[in-house]
């Protein structure tokens, strides 16, 4: 018997901001710095949004589309994120009492970078196929900040997603699931600091191109498939950049590529970025089509999905809520000045 | 505010719990132990009751002088909102222009932070609303 | 039951009144009304006080026994009662003593109001206004006073055409009277572009909207009426008071344009003085925000519900018009120090049936009314006052 996914919904705030507008601040050409990183804007999260809110809207707007769905019959919610807003207090006690899924579950934050939405989908993954119990809830969300003037300021945005996985309803199915993890610091943030640190061009070849190939590959060879398989391929987007790359480096083509890759329009929602490109292929994808995703978070690992959409997605209500795609569109462009007051990058007074 | 203040009112601040009259039927936010339609006939008989989140703009305003805690959000809309289901309540309307708010716009609940004790203490939530989509 | 006469009637100035303190605006109030009342300290046997919250604004609780002390009045050991009841307390305090006057327990009961405001900043005082609104399910959420009463201006708009320079109107002929008022805390006339121009507080509402914070306090000597000719030859009767509660939030209530607890206070106190509102030629009705007057005078009767905006930009509210609101300047330009306003109400209705009113004084004025509320609308108190014959 698989595990798969029962139902799904997607959050992205309304606020963008342009990276011209951060690039005037710093006296850089944040157009021509936009178009290095294939990021026409990126999402910001308003002054009463975080990860809780995000990750509660998308929750919620999972349990909408599938109204057959008891939240009493989830049993355990991971929400995983590199930016809770606790350093100490669960993230994911507040989504479970905001969908009714308390008391009788369990809950827990993940942390890894950019994957741990996706751990937690594995986690859940392995727990219901154990019978421990019969839903589990997956939440990728992030409001991740870039440093004032660092590269990452024109990318790190926020956005969630929301997994039911199970086994039974299920809408799509995860055929395989593999992982690949090493001890590479490309990226980290200490405790106590409030922006990340990264290793520049580090990231790139030995972080990110390496582990997600690497998964990938192990991916097809334990799916038995190639990439023209597929009907959709979405992979971790920390700009429009690299998974557009890594794609074309594994042999898939734009088209396959094209739904998922929201970075383009909204940046890196970190946590919640593969998982909120999934979510943009499963408002129009297919019963029998399939997804191939690859996720990367730093410090660092992959994992990796194979997954076919079964005839269950026809029987949920992906009307209900709002499509992802109506989502990125609606948009409120901010001034630097309104970002910066609204990521609290503004020293205030005390008291 | 207190955190045991805040904390007892969970299930309605995130989940728009009422109360229904077992006598009369009616609908209160937040949960009454008595209906104020029915008194005495109501005791023992008020039954928690789920709101379903969706209701129209009976009044509103644009709040420019606000408290400190609301310091990041002003201008900000705030309005009464008739629920499907009958009663009113208030709350803020976000994601919306301040030109577009008007009276008897549908909006649905959106769940928000509320506030925090300062940067270091505990941060609340609840209901906000939202245009409906 | 006895019947109760005001004997006398004292006020402090009205404004941010920086060099004075809590107890000696309380005691100021008090003892010029004790004066002007030619009564001796010995003749009082209890005092009542009307205060919102000394508590947040000035740190301080059990003000009745402290207004008592100050006012050299300790040895006495007179009874002292502190009211509570939002911006309605100190017209619930004239109530409470006349009942104690009516049931004979009390002869000569001296009734103040205080607030003291501005020892506390302009944002924390306006949240100290808020808490008589619902804390949980109101304030917690963004709602502040002035945008609870801003919905209710939207409303009545909306329902009844009602316009920004109606709501304008108020403050302009409110600024009209407290000019010619020597305590108020404006005595400076505005225009109607002035208060349209001004910085918005709550939509539709901006500052001139707004009654301002404001250090002042009252005070009435209350006696039973078959005494009060020992004392004064212009006795000003309390021919008969309404009180009525509501539901405390305003989104509960049957209807947001209509205050039900004015209509009930109103219509209980009329009731008591066998008067209509026909028969009241002057008011001070609770203007803490201009749409409050324009609900007040349609919710007391004067003019038909909805009608309230048309009839003030009309003049039909002016001095010495059909009936003339707020002659005092009200709370817009006398001032609002909350505590004081019910028995400020009183003090300035009583010069006018006495006649000493000066420059707004209201000819033939025989029937006059006080209307208090309490936070938004969750408490109205209506007085009637008459000269005595
Ligand atoms: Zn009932």
């Amino acid at each position: 018997m698989k595990a798969g996914i029962v139902s799904y919904g997607g959050y992205v705030p309304r606020y963008r901001i342009l990276p011209k507008e951060i690039g005037a601040v710093w006296g850089v050409d944040g157009e021509a710095m936009g178009k290095g990183l294939n990021i026409r804007a990126k999402s910001v999260p308003g002054p009463d949004e975080d990860v809780i809110t995000m990750s509660v809207e998308a929750a919620r707007a999972a349990l909408k589309k599938a109204p057959h769905l008891d939240p009493k019959d989830i049993g355990a919610i991971y929400v995983g994120s590199e930016s809770h807003p606790y350093a100490v207090k669960p993230s994911a006690t507040i989504v479970a009492e905001a969908i009714e899924a308390a008391p009788i579950m369990t809950a827990a934050d993940y942390e890894f970078a950019c994957k741990a939405g996706t751990a937690a989908m594995q986690s859940t993954m392995g727990l219901t196929l154990s019978d421990m119990y019969r839903y589990g809830l997956a939440i990728g969300a992030d409001t991740s900040q870039g440093a004032p003037g660092d590269a990452l300021e024109y990318s790190a945005s926020a956005g969630a997603a929301a997994f039911v996985i199970g086994k039974d309803h299920l809408i799509a199915s995860i055929d395989q699931t593999i992982s690949y993890t090493t001890d590479t610091p490309d990226f980290w943030r200490r405790e106590g600091q409030a922006y990340p640190s990264h290793g520049g061009r580090f990231t790139g070849e030995p972080a990110y191109f390496k582990h997600v190939v690497s998964c990938a590959n192990l991916l097809f060879k334990r799916a038995g498939t190639r990439p023209e398989d597929y009907d959709f391929a979405v992979f971790h987007q920390p700009n429009g950049k690299f998974p557009v790359r890594v794609g074309k480096m594994l042999g898939f083509t734009d088209k396959q590529m094209d739904t998922g890759l929201l970075v383009r329009e909204i940046g890196n929602t970190y946590s919640g970025a593969i998982m909120v490109g999934l979510c943009a292929i499963l408002d129009i994808a297919k019963p029998g089509n399939r997804i191939f995703a690859v996720g990367y978070g730093s410090g660092a690992g992959s994992d990796g999905f194979d997954i076919t959409v079964t005839g269950g997605l026809e029987e949920i209500d992906r009307k209900a809520g709002r499509t992802m795609r109506s989502m990125v569109e609606d948009v409120k462009f901010l001034d630097y000045a309104t970002y910066a007051k609204y990521r609290r990058k503004i020293r205030m007074r005390e008291g | 505010m207190a955190i045991p203040r805040f904390w007892r009112e969970i299930p309605s601040r995130y989940n728009l719990v009422g109360s229904k009259c077992g006598n009369c039927g009616t609908l209160d936010f937040p949960p009454r132990l008595v209906c104020p339609r029915c008194g005495r006939r109501s005791m023992g008989k008020m039954e928690r009751r789920k709101l379903a989140g969706r209701g129209t703009v009976v009044s509103y305003t644009i709040i420019h002088d606000a408290p400190k805690d609301f310091d990041m959000m002003k201008p900000y809309v705030l309005a009464i909102v008739e629920m499907e289901e009958g009663l009113r309540m208030t709350s803020q309307v976000i994601d919306v222009e301040l030109g577009d708010i008007k009276i008897g716009m549908p909006v649905e609940v959106a769940f928000r932070k509320l506030g925090e004790e300062g940067e270091a203490g505990v941060i609340h939530y609840g209901y906000k609303f939202r245009p409906a989509r | 039951m006895r019947e109760v006469s005001v004997i006398g009637v004292g006020e402090t100035q009205f404004g941010e009144l920086w060099d004075k303190s809590f107890r000696e605006l309380g005691i100021e109030a008090g003892l010029r009304a004790i004066q002007d009342a030619e009564i001796a300290a010995e003749n009082v046997d209890a005092i009542y006080v009307g205060n919102m919250s000394a508590g947040k604004f000035i740190d301080q609780e059990h003000v009745a026994a402290l207004v008592a002390d100050y006012a050299g009045l300790a040895d006495q050991h007179l009874p002292t009662i502190r009211v509570e009841g939002g911006g309605a307390c100190g017209a619930i305090a004239i109530q409470q003593a006349a009942m104690a006057i009516a049931s004979g327990v009390h002869d000569i009961v001296v009734v103040g109001g205080a607030e003291k405001m501005t020892d506390v900043g302009d944002v924390e005082a306006a949240r100290i206004l808020s808490s008589t609104t619902d804390q949980e399910w109101e304030s917690v959420f963004g709602a502040t006073f002035a945008g609870l009463f801003a919905m209710m201006a939207r409303r009545h708009m909306f329902e009844y055409g009602t316009t920004r320079e109606q709501l304008a109107a108020v403050a302009v002929k409110n600024h009209k009277h407290g000019a010619l008022n020597p305590v108020a805390q404006f005595q400076k006339e505005i225009t109607v572009e002035m208060v349209l121009g001004a910085p918005r507080v709550a939509e539709p509402l901006g500052v001139f909207d707004c009654a301002p914070l404001s250090d002042g306090a009252a005070a009435l000597v209350l006696c039973s009426r078959d005494k009060a000719r020992k004392f004064t030859d212009t006795p000003i009767d309390l021919i008969g008071t309404g009180q009525a509660s509501d539901f405390l939030a305003v989104h509960d209530r049957r209807e947001l344009t209509t205050m039900d607890a004015t209509v009930i206070a109103g219509k209980r106190a009329f009731h008591a003085a066998r008067k209509t509102p026909n028969d009241v030629k002057v008011a001070e009705v609770h203007d803490n925000f201009t749409i409050s007057e324009i609900m007040a005078i349609e919710d007391l009767r004067f003019v038909p519900k909805g009608k309230g905006g048309f009839a003030t930009e009309d003049g039909e509210t002016a001095l010495n018009a059909r009936v003339s609101v707020n002659t005092s300047g009200g709370l817009k330009a006398r001032g609002y120090p909350v505590g004081a306003t019910g028995v400020a109400q009183a003090v300035e209705i009583v010069r006018q049936l006495r006649g000493e009113a000066g420059k707004r004084q209201v000819t033939d004025a025989g029937l006059g009314l006080t209307h208090t509320l309490g936070g938004t609308g969750g408490t109205a108190v209506v007085h009637l006052f008459a000269r005595g014959d």
